[in-house]
């Protein structure tokens, strides 16, 4: 597996051009980890979702508060954390996309596109702002790096 | 690369061209006002091409919902033709195929209207 540095964090603005940075940095990281293409659009969207949920939901856009991603590799995962500022959120009041009274809905999507995309999703809001952490596991080739040094 | 869109009439139906990214900000607010300046001017049978379309988030999944349920309260129809594979997949995981009329040859499309 391609080495990168261990651990890059990044603080950003709560801006639309924060969702376009997380996702470009997360498709050039994941590219750079050795992720099949599939696998990257897979990384990419599940950040921009969460940096959408960050900006809008959690910041609200507000320019005082910040939103800070990181990029880590530990072992054969990529783990990506990405924080607000915001009031933290309530998880027992999202709903489920997939109902069907709630197909039609024009929002409610993301955490469901996040959790399909990666291996792990955690959830940790509190009253000064919420943690997401997205964790993707190195499978086939690219996971030959932990092989070895084991 | 923004999205873009261009509409074309075949046989009364209007024929809507986008390509690039239907995402949060830009990309949803052009297909928003796009098919609300359709519908405003008289044209309830709408298809999305979505040939050119290489990325949507859920904020674009939620405009194409918003974009069919509004055509369909006036009266209209909106349907979808030429979904790339990554669009496609997102329809399917999110169930959504389910609810567009989603088509693969234009002509076919044209002729399935009323």
């Amino acid at each position: 597996m391609p080495m990168i540095e261990h651990r890059v964090s990044y603080t950003l603005d709560s801006s639309l051009e924060t969702i376009d940075r997380a996702e470009e940095k997360a498709t050039r990281i994941a590219t750079e980890l050795g992720f099949a293409e599939d696998v990257v659009m897979q990384i990419s969207m599940a950040v921009r979702e969460g940096a959408v949920n960050a900006v809008l939901h959690g910041n609200a856009y507000a320019p005082d508060k910040k939103v800070t991603l990181a990029f880590e590799q530990t072992g054969g995962d990529l783990v990506i954390t990405i924080r607000d500022q915001g009031k933290g959120m309530d998880l027992s009041k999202i709903p489920n996309p997939l109902a069907p009274e709630n197909l039609l809905k024009t929002s409610g999507r993301g955490i469901f596109l996040m959790r399909s995309f990666m291996d792990v999703v955690e959830i940790r809001p509190s009253q000064t702002g919420t943690e997401l952490k997205l964790i993707k596991h190195v499978h086939g080739p690219a996971a030959g790096g932990k092989e070895a040094s084991q | 690369m923004t999205m873009k869109v261009g509409s074309r009439q075949v046989d009364g139906v209007v024929i809507v061209d986008c390509s690039g990214r239907i995402t949060l900000g830009e990309g949803s607010v052009i297909l928003r006002d796009t098919v609300r300046d359709l519908l405003s001017k008289g044209n309830k049978k709408i298809v999305l091409n979505l040939a050119e379309v290489n990325y949507i988030d859920s904020s674009g999944i939620g405009e194409l919902v918003s974009a069919f349920t509004t055509t369909k309260n006036q009266g209209g129809e909106l349907k979808l033709l030429n979904l790339t594979k990554k669009v496609n997949d997102l329809l399917q995981i999110t169930k959504l195929y389910t609810v567009f009329d989603v088509k693969d040859d234009e002509a076919a499309a044209v002729k399935s209207f009323k």
